[in-house]
């Protein structure tokens, strides 16, 4: 086995990886870039090595600086995790090369499966099903056409090169075929600089169900149960669990010996995962095969009681498969569900943020958290905007699909939008209960899965008066230590002869709210919007505020983020800020507002040069900030300066962007 | 300490009557707050409204801290003085906390007769600088005034407490490290105009706040000249030209935010130099005081019933406990701070005097603040006692509570009559504070005994005549007084005229006292030099 391990990778996976290597006594070294300094995964390892700026491409993409890192360390071994270069089969190469143990398949394997269509091609050679459908290079439209007409409406076109849902187009009758294809062949070339397309016949109600196989270097190669993807948007998928549903043992072997035979075709080693479309009927087709460890082989882990990194580690070293085929137990049911900063009202556009606040879920044998932050880490442009992994496992799918939804709705994440409602919504909704699975889940049941929670005004509203009550209560604590228990500093607000009436003005839901708490005699208080009374009472102990309102004992936990507080309850939680005084100073800034950086992002192309006179509208710069392109505009008639940023610039949200000077005119 | 036991029983009969006597005094106090709260009333606070300002208690809540007290300052100032109601006296004094600080805080409410200075508003000003003077509080002014009340300027202008004292205070305080910082917030017109001019910061709304020794319609009336008033003294013009102001604000938000930030840069330390301890909450709810105080003021009542439903955890350590029985002496703590508290429990003898006398040195030497609970009908009278000395006693008393320097605190919680009211800290031996209880009485002597009095000296007259009055026609002479004292004598009245600092709902008392203390000690407590003492 190897002393030393190198991940060329970064966030949870690394983080993963290093848990296993630390339990085999394996020391593990890191690599980072400019982003990453200081990340989770970066102060895991025993060390770690710097090799370049944050955009991937110019580090955690960067071969020489990987293979480098790795000799300078004298690291045996690289364990590529996922995405990044854990399909690349020049650096498979590059390793070998080196003398370092690539953790993975063979070249060939990689290459061999690199290409859709190459791959379709291989297995369809040794007896595995596959989709009908068009995978030659001829490209002539007239002639896909032709094909897609003979599998039958609907098909699928899919860019041989392509990956992630892009350069991809169902269509469903031979009108759409051709608009759909130039889509789809500009999209691919966009993305992957090459068109090429393949026809699949689509299929209408199929399961995204995968084998993970493992094989050794002693010929020997097993299966390890399937795992369910079926529910995916946009062609990523979302909650992932093992085993599938409704699988019989039948099926089970006979897809797992298929799977094995796509692994044994290519003479495969390591971890790989083979992944089906499952008919309505039971027939199964080859997709493609995943010459890695997937994100989602924790629910595999969880049913099998591996660890399929360990397993990683030990085929690489050269060791025998710890296991055969009939040692293997299965137990009970896992899911996964993908923790994003993104937005699923927003079209699940990946955003950008602090983590201000961050309680995953208490961990335990029922409840496995993967992730590779922190509270306080920034989720960046430059990655994937992926937060946690959340696994789960109990005896049934019943059980462990409630475990699910509990611990999603404990995971509490403040500074930036996520999808854990969308999750919740999903893993709570009665027709995934029921498993009735197919790819199209989430498209079919969306009224179900975006509802908006309702806001329980009458409840938040006072609730969270009383919360902004209690910190401002909190902060009002003497400041001077000759007189540490002044009257002064009750937080009262006593007034002669008059009630004690405490103001606040708040955002809460999109309202501005303006509530009075009075002290009652008896203790507690009552709150007044606009008329609305209740009466709370209760204490704020850290962050946890224990209170009683109109005769309802609740908890919640308060979190400070960056533009206010959320208050986590049980079913939901509730953002809120102090709403300061308006003190008319944001009307004597107009005239040059709207020049600093909506958002993260880069600069795109500087419109003007400096020194031109333009009218107000005028576009002056692009930025492009999470796939969304951005005009920043002449607030009013006069002239650009100077620009701050260059076209390529990365740029941090409300940083200025360029000097302003309204003209003459303008002004008076 | 010693903790002191209560012997009363709440569910008494008598307790319960007494405290719903109270509660009826309290209920009619709060009733009158709450009428002074609508200011100039609803059109004149419409009217002000209009113009984009913020009515005077929400200007006041907007510059304190959130959540801080605010002890209000001659809430009852000229209630039912002038023919035409003017609450208030058209300003909102007291102490409340900016930035952390314990400031004296000035409002004045525009919507009352234009915020003009009454000859009680002058004194209730005065009133609030003197405090702040004294125990060394920033003085934060939130002006909106149209000046002196023409009508009355003979009782605002001329006399040494008048108007120009005010500026003259703010000089002197402002020599004294006493911050003084205004904001001008509405008009500010000919000698108000020398608010926010003294001040060592000042402050000005745009489009709304005016300074100017002369208004536009004096202007044209001297020299012909026609101007506006914001081109007159508006902020521009003050902010930008004349100097007079330091700081342009866009609105009243602005003006108070402006004017927390001149606080917080005072570098300034309340320079706290007592033995503290946490505070506890009496052993006894405060409410129950309602139920101690006999609704019949002649029926006598143990003082240490109120004492420990007002200190810390009902703490007393009785100085002198068996000699002059009738003035109570002791320590305890209000809100951790230590106290010396004199309390009458009947009336003073030559012993309770002298015993008085002995522990206002005590609280002196060691810089313990003295708080007075002031229940006197006055100084025992007689041949016995006048033989005895009992002048020469009082006078000693008289004189170590004139001269002790440690702030002194009176509350009216009874009769305050003759010479008693001297000896216990009346008004003109300068307390710091002096508030008043709804049952209270202040007087030169009770309505009973000046009827009396009279009555005897007009028997005299009318034997020397050979003449008597019946008993009829003495009750008929004797009502009259009787009516008289009882009007002058009720807090409503005494506050009215700034005889105190305000008539306080019993149950607040150990809040107020702990607010004053701890206000009071912003001033370096003093060394006390004594006279000549009258042994």
């Amino acid at each position: 086995m190897f002393s030393k391990l190198l991940i060329a990778n970064r966030g949870e996976i690394a983080c993963r990886i290093m848990h296993t290597a630390r339990r085999m006594g394996i020391a593990t070294v890191a690599v980072y870039s400019d982003a990453d300094r200081n990340a989770l995964h970066v102060r895991m390892a025993d060390e770690a090595i710097h090799i370049g700026p944050a955009p991937a491409r110019e580090s955690y993409l960067v071969t020489e600086r990987i293979i480098a890192a790795a000799l300078d360390t004298g690291a045996q071994a690289i364990h590529p995790g996922y995405g990044f270069l854990s399909e690349n089969a020049a650096f498979a190469s590059a390793c070998a090369e080196q003398g370092l143990v690539f953790v993975g398949p063979p070249t060939g394997a990689i290459e061999a499966m690199g290409s859709k269509s190459a791959a379709k091609h291989i297995m369809g050679e040794a007896g595995v099903p596959l989709v009908p459908g068009y995978h030659d290079a001829d490209q002539d439209p007239a002639l896909l056409r032709r094909e897609a007409e003979r599998m039958g409406y609907p098909v699928l076109l899919k860019a041989t090169a392509g990956g992630g849902g892009k350069g991809m187009r169902q269509v469903w009758s031979g009108d759409e075929f051709d608009a759909a294809l130039a889509a789809a062949q500009r999209e691919a070339s966009a993305s992957f600089g090459d068109a090429t397309m393949l026809v699949e016949k689509y299929l209408t109600k199929p399961r995204h169900v995968e084998v993970q196989v493992f094989c050794d270097n002693h010929g020997h190669a097993i299966y390890l149960a399937e795992r369910d993807c079926s529910v995916q948007r946009r062609h990523q998928k979302v909650i992932e669990e093992a085993p599938a549903p409704g699988m019989t043992p039948a099926l089970r072997s006979a897809m797992g010996d298929t799977a094995v035979q796509a692994a044994r075709a290519i003479d495969y080693r390591g971890a790989g995962t083979v992944e089906f479309l499952l008919d309505e009927d039971g027939s199964y087709y080859f997709m493609e095969m995943n010459t890695r460890l997937q994100v989602e082989h924790p629910v595999t882990e969880m049913i099998t009681g591996q660890d399929l990194v360990e397993w990683q580690l030990r085929v690489a070293a050269g060791e025998v498969l710890p296991l055969r085929q009939e040692e293997l137990v299965l137990r009970g049911h896992a899911f996964e569900a993908r923790v994003y900063a993104e937005d699923p009202d927003n079209d699940f556009l990946p955003v950008t943020g602090t983590l201000a606040y961050l309680q995953a879920p208490e961990e335990s044998a029922h409840v496995r958290v993967d992730t590779g932050v922190q509270q306080g880490d920034e989720i960046s442009v430059h990655y994937d905007p992926m937060i946690a992994k959340l696994i789960v496992w109990d005896e049934s799918r019943e059980r462990a699909l409630q475990r699910l939804a509990a611990a999603l709705r404990d995971y509490r994440i403040g500074g930036t939008v996520t999808n854990l409602d969308f999750l919740y919504n999903l893993a709570t909704a009665a027709p995934f209960q029921q498993a009735e699975l197919d790819t199209g889940f989430i498209e079919r049941h969306q009224s179900l899965i975006f509802r908006q929670r309702q806001h329980d005004l009458q409840r938040d509203l006072p609730m969270a008066a009383f919360a902004l009550f209690l910190l401002r209560q909190r902060e009002a604590a003497p400041r001077s230590c000759l007189d540490p228990w002044s009257p002064w500093a009750s937080g009262t607000a006593w007034r002669l002869n008059e009630p004690h009436v405490h103001h606040l003005m708040l955002h809460c839901h999109q309202r501005d709210v303006h509530a009075t708490l009075e002290q009652l005699p008896g203790g507690g208080f009552c709150i007044d919007i606009d008329g609305e009374r209740s009466q709370l009472r209760g204490a704020l102990q850290g962050d946890e505020l224990v209170f009683e309102q109109d005769g309802h004992r609740r908890r919640a936990t308060l979190a400070r983020t960056a533009d206010g507080f959320t208050l986590y309850l049980a079913d939901g939680a509730c953002h809120f800020r102090e709403l300061p005084p308006d003190t008319g100073e944001a009307s004597e800034n107009t005239a040059t507002g709207g020049l600093n950086a909506p958002m993260n992002g880069t600069v795109v192309s500087l419109l003007i040069e400096p020194g031109t006179e333009v009218a107000a509208g005028t576009p002056l710069m692009i930025m492009e900030a999470m796939k969304m392109e951005h005009t920043v505009r002449a607030p009013g008639a006069g002239t650009v300066s100077q620009f701050y940023f260059a076209a390529g610039d990365l740029v941090d949200g409300g940083a200025p962007l360029l000097a302003f000077t309204p003209s003459e005119e303008a002004e008076a | 300490m010693t903790v002191l036991q209560s012997r009363l029983n709440p569910r008494d009969e008598t307790f319960q009557a007494n405290s719903d006597h109270m509660q009826t005094q309290v209920d009619d106090l709060r009733e009158r707050v709450a009428a002074l709260r609508e200011g100039g009333g609803k059109k004149a606070q419409e009217r002000h409204l209009a113009r984009g300002k913020l009515l005077p208690r929400l200007r006041l809540q907007a510059l304190l801290d959130p959540g801080s007290p605010f002890l209000e300052l001659s809430q009852l100032a000229a209630l039912d003085v002038y023919d035409d109601p003017v609450p208030g006296a058209g300003i909102i004094t007291g102490i409340g906390r900016v930035a952390g600080q314990e400031c004296m805080i000035f409002v004045n409410d525009a919507t009352v007769k234009g915020g003009t200075y009454y000859p009680l508003t002058v004194k209730k000003q005065g009133r609030a600088q003197t405090i702040a003077e004294e125990n060394h509080l920033p003085c934060l002014y939130l002006v909106d005034s149209g000046g002196a009340f023409l009508p009355l300027q003979d009782e605002v202008f001329p006399d040494r407490e008048h108007f120009g004292h005010a500026f003259y205070n703010q000089a002197r305080m402002s020599a004294k490290g006493i911050a003084q910082i205004a904001a001008v917030l509405g008009s500010c017109t000919a000698g108000g105009a020398y608010l926010p001019a003294m001040a060592d910061e000042s402050i000005i709304v745009k489009n709304q706040g005016t300074i100017f020794l002369g208004g536009p319609p004096l202007v044209k009336a001297a020299t012909g000249e026609v101007v506006t008033a914001e081109e007159l003294g508006g902020a521009d013009v003050h902010c930008r030209t004349s100097g007079v102001t330091d700081h342009y604000a866009n609105n009243d938000h602005h003006a108070l935010e402006l004017m927390r930030r001149a606080v917080a840069r005072l570098n300034r330390v309340k320079p706290v130099n007592l033995d503290l301890r946490e505070p506890q909450e009496p052993l006894y709810d405060t409410r129950e005081v309602y139920g101690v105080i006999p609704a019949d003021s002649r029926q006598p009542y143990d003082v240490r019933e109120v004492i420990m439903r007002v200190v810390d955890g009902s703490e007393f350590d009785e100085f002198k406990a068996l000699y002059g029985e009738t003035l109570v002496c002791g320590f305890a703590r209000i809100h951790g701070y230590p106290v010396g508290i004199v309390a009458n429990n009947g009336i003073l003898f030559g012993e309770s005097a002298v015993k008085g006398a002995h522990f206002v040195e005590l609280c002196a030497q060691r810089k313990i603040p003295l708080v007075f609970l002031q229940n006197i009908t006055g100084f025992m009278v007689g041949k016995q006692y006048e033989a005895g000395g009992i002048a020469r006693h009082g006078a000693k008393m008289v004189h170590a509570v004139a001269c002790a320097n440690v702030p002194k605190f009176t509350v009216m919680i009874g009769g305050s009559f003759g010479a008693g009211n001297y000896a216990m800290c009346g008004r003109a031996y300068e307390p710091r504070f002096l508030f008043m209880w709804p049952n209270a009485r202040i007087s030169v002597m009770g309505g009973e005994q000046a009827a009396g009095v009279l009555a005897t000296v007009k028997q005299d007259q009318l034997a020397r005549e050979d003449k008597a009055m019946t008993a009829d026609e003495e009750r008929a002479f004797k009502q009259p007084i009787l009516d008289l004292y009882e009007k002058q004598g009720h807090p409503y009245y005494a506050s009215a005229r700034l005889w105190d600092d305000g008539v306080i709902d019993p149950a607040d008392t150990r809040t107020v006292l702990g607010l004053a203390i701890s206000a009071a000690l912003n001033a370096p407590v003093e060394e006390t030099r004594f006279g000549v003492f009258r042994m």
